[in-house]
């Protein structure tokens, strides 16, 4: 590495001599009384401010750079980077299928998403991508749109909370709870589930897990009424949010913005609906759209989307029960070799399976041993390969050398992409707007930086 | 397809009607032995790593219109399609263009502008260290989407030699590229020419190297275990 250190920086960086003659004030712990004071003695209206990366409202470790003009934001711009672990780094040390591990904590409110796209691109590499049993596809579909209710819920819910309505936080989170719930029953996490498996799902559903759903559903839709209520023509909400982080259908275009962002300028562009996947295009379903371009507008287009991926949930959840089969694919040189089963004890290996490769077939112990530790091959190429994750078009571009892991992989993630809209939607306007035009993009610093 | 039924199934195609791969690499053994100790007789295998070649017309889909489509918009500008475009890939329903490092802003303003083409968003750039194809190490992939066309997608790709790691930028084209190609900066050390401010974005703005760069090791700390010691992931045994 040493004979790169000549090329650190692409440009020159900004060094002391820059920044001679400004004034430093520092915030850390003191009175912030002391630090007013001494900005009025020096009669300088305008301050450099550094928001975050720990401040509540940036939605993570989202730095934000704001000069002010008093109260007015005359420049922003954006610093990540502070949650990089290299997922995709890693990702190329590992086999196809422990990719699902390491991709599932990108953007860590949509989980589902990034297991789904990494899955599908792998399945597009293999060339089986018409052997997904459609049970398997179901069971993504239905657990992809109860994580775009319970992100968007998380997204309402933190964004109010910002903006100090403490109700909406806790009815927002309250109902994701409900989500949460069931995702728990059925694939043992909360969170990080690698459930979606290349060729499949990880299981099956567990027995009373439609139910649960179904009972689930009317409860979270009077959850997302009771929202409604409460943010759709509330005086504070409106006038906190009307006309604030506004950016047009130009904008958008200009600076690839997708997702509830894209839709809040009128253009109903929805992957599922213009390019689908996992069998999308039977699904009855709208794409809701408003015109506003500002963040009441995206505000609303998430509440409506929320409603048709109830929509979506209740028809995947039907045709689950007219859909029996295999849930992963069949070719057994990909298909995991054993599915985990449920004891009384919870989620773990299945016993059946261990009988088997142990004490009755020496040639399923020798197949399980090597997929397990080997993996399988995928034949070189690339792909790319994109689906509409809660922010927009999260897509992904996999390379393969024709070995056991991803020779590179990369995911293009909403987050990342959208945050390039700071600088365009907040500068001119006042510093508290900046909190809800933030909280408009809706960033999440675990895909921002993966 | 006469001919088709003539033709016995294990001669080569003949040339120029099916795609030929391209060696980015070659494989060395089986099962990931390296230090020796391999006795399962496949130690001496060397096998090349293909990837899909040129692909042949017609390319099928709405490919062909796509690149005659180019082909009629490059007509009359800096530089013709024939200069522009090195090869056109096919290859699992996806269409990658290479494009000469030099002409890569002229071709992605043709693809944005010209109305039959018109593709308005592209979705980001991402690097891919090839360290074995010599002359052309660094691939910077661009994929661009055609929302008017109903959601056309394709592929460019541009390469550069590892000592000469310069492509042109194409934000003046693509503004939302402008993070993308900075993350491109940042792991694999492409420098995007004509880049507004090509500082580094996730890595800190001190830090040597390029992690993703396949020079770049990937660290780690061997793990005891029980008294059995677990190597880091990028020193336990690679199945080739």
């Amino acid at each position: 590495m040493t004979e790169q250190t000549h090329d650190i920086h692409a440009t020159p960086v900004a060094d002391a001599k820059d920044a001679e003659g400004a004034h430093v004030y520092n915030a850390v712990g003191d009175d912030w009384d002391a630090i007013v004071d001494e900005a009025s003695a020096l009669r300088e209206e305008r301050i450099v401010v550094n928001m975050g990366p720990q401040h509540p409202s940036t939605h993570g470790v989202l730095r934000l750079i704001l000069e002010l003009d008093g109260e007015t934001v005359t420049e922003a711009r954006a610093g990540i980077g502070y949650l990089h672990t290299g997922i995709e780094k890693n990702m190329e040390f590992r086999n196809w299928t422990q990719g699902v591990q390491f991709c599932t904590r990108m953007d860590y409110v949509a989980p589902l998403f990034n297991e789904t796209v990494y899955c599908l691109a792998v399945e597009k590499l293999l060339g089986i991508t018409d052997q997904i049993p459609e049970r398997a596809s179901i069971i993504r579909v239905l657990m992809m749109e109860l994580n775009r209710v319970a992100s968007h819920l998380v997204t309402l819910a933190s964004g109010g909370m910002e903006m100090g309505a403490t109700t909406i936080m806790t009815i927002g989170f309250r109902e994701r709870e409900r989500i949460l719930a069931i995702f728990e029953m059925i694939t043992g996490l909360r969170m990080n589930h690698a459930y979606v498996r290349p060729g499949g799902v990880a299981q099956d559903l567990p027995p009373g897990a439609i139910d649960k759903i179904r009972d689930a559903i009317p409860l979270i839709r009077r959850g997302i009424g009771e929202l409604e209520r409460l943010l759709n023509e509330n005086p504070l909400i409106k006038g906190r949010m009307v006309g604030v982080g506004y950016l047009d259908l130009t904008g958008c275009m200009a600076l690839g913005i997708t997702g509830p962002m894209l839709r809040s300028t009128g253009l109903p562009h929805d992957l599922r609906k213009s390019d689908p996947y996992c069998g999308y295009e039977s699904y009855e379903f709208d794409v809701p759209v408003r015109d506003t371009c500002d963040s009441y507008g995206r505000m609303r287009v998430r509440i409506d989307e929320m409603y048709e991926s109830l929509k979506i949930v209740e028809q995947a959840a039907d045709k689950l029960q007219n859909t029996p089969g295999p849930v992963m694919v069949e070719d057994k040189k990909i298909a995991w070799p054993a599915q985990l089963s449920l004891g009384a004890d919870g989620i773990g290996n299945s016993l059946d399976h261990i009988r088997e490769i142990m004490s009755t077939s020496m040639e399923s112990l020798i197949h399980h041993f090597k997929l397990v530790t080997e993996g399988f091959h995928v034949p070189p190429g690339q792909t790319y390969v994109a689906i509409e994750s809660p922010r927009g078009e999260l897509g992904v571009h996999l390379v393969s050398d024709g070995g056991t892991r991803p020779y590179r992989a990369h995911f293009r993630d909403p987050s990342f992409n959208n945050l390039q809209a700071v600088a365009a939607i907040c500068e001119g306007g006042q510093l508290g707007d900046v909190i809800v035009a933030v909280a408009s993009i809706d960033p999440v610093l675990g895909g921002v930086d993966r | 397809m006469s001919r088709d039924d003539e033709t016995p199934d294990n001669l080569p195609a003949a040339p120029g009607t099916h795609p030929e791969p391209v060696v980015v690499d070659s494989r060395q053994g089986m099962f990931g032995v390296s230090d020796g100790g391999d006795t399962s007789g496949y130690g001496g295998l060397v096998a090349p790593v293909l990837f899909p070649g040129a692909a042949v017309r017609p390319y099928g889909g709405y490919y062909d219109e796509v690149a005659d489509q180019l082909e009629r918009a490059l007509a009359g500008g800096s530089a013709a399609y024939s200069q522009a475009v090195e090869r056109v890939v096919v290859d699992r329903g996806e269409m990658t263009v290479f494009v000469a490092r030099e002409h890569v802003v002229t071709v992605a303003r043709a693809l944005r502008d010209d109305p039959a083409l018109r593709f308005e968003m592209c979705t980001g750039v991402s690097g891919v260290h090839y360290p074995h194809e010599v002359g052309r190490e660094l691939h910077a992939v661009y994929h661009l989407l055609s929302i008017t066309n109903g959601g056309r997608r394709i592929r460019l790709e541009v390469t550069c030699p590892d000592d000469d790691r310069h492509i042109p930028s194409i934000v003046e084209v693509y503004p939302a590229n402008d993070w993308h190609e900075r993350e491109t900066w940042d792991m694999f050390g492409i420098e995007f020419d004509g880049h507004p401010a090509l500082t580094r974005i996730l890595m800190p703005d001190d830090w040597p190297g390029h992690p993703q760069r396949k020079d770049y090791p990937l660290g780690g700390i061997p793990v005891e275990y029980k008294g059995a010691t677990v190597p880091p992931p990028d020193q336990r045994r690679k199945y080739t």
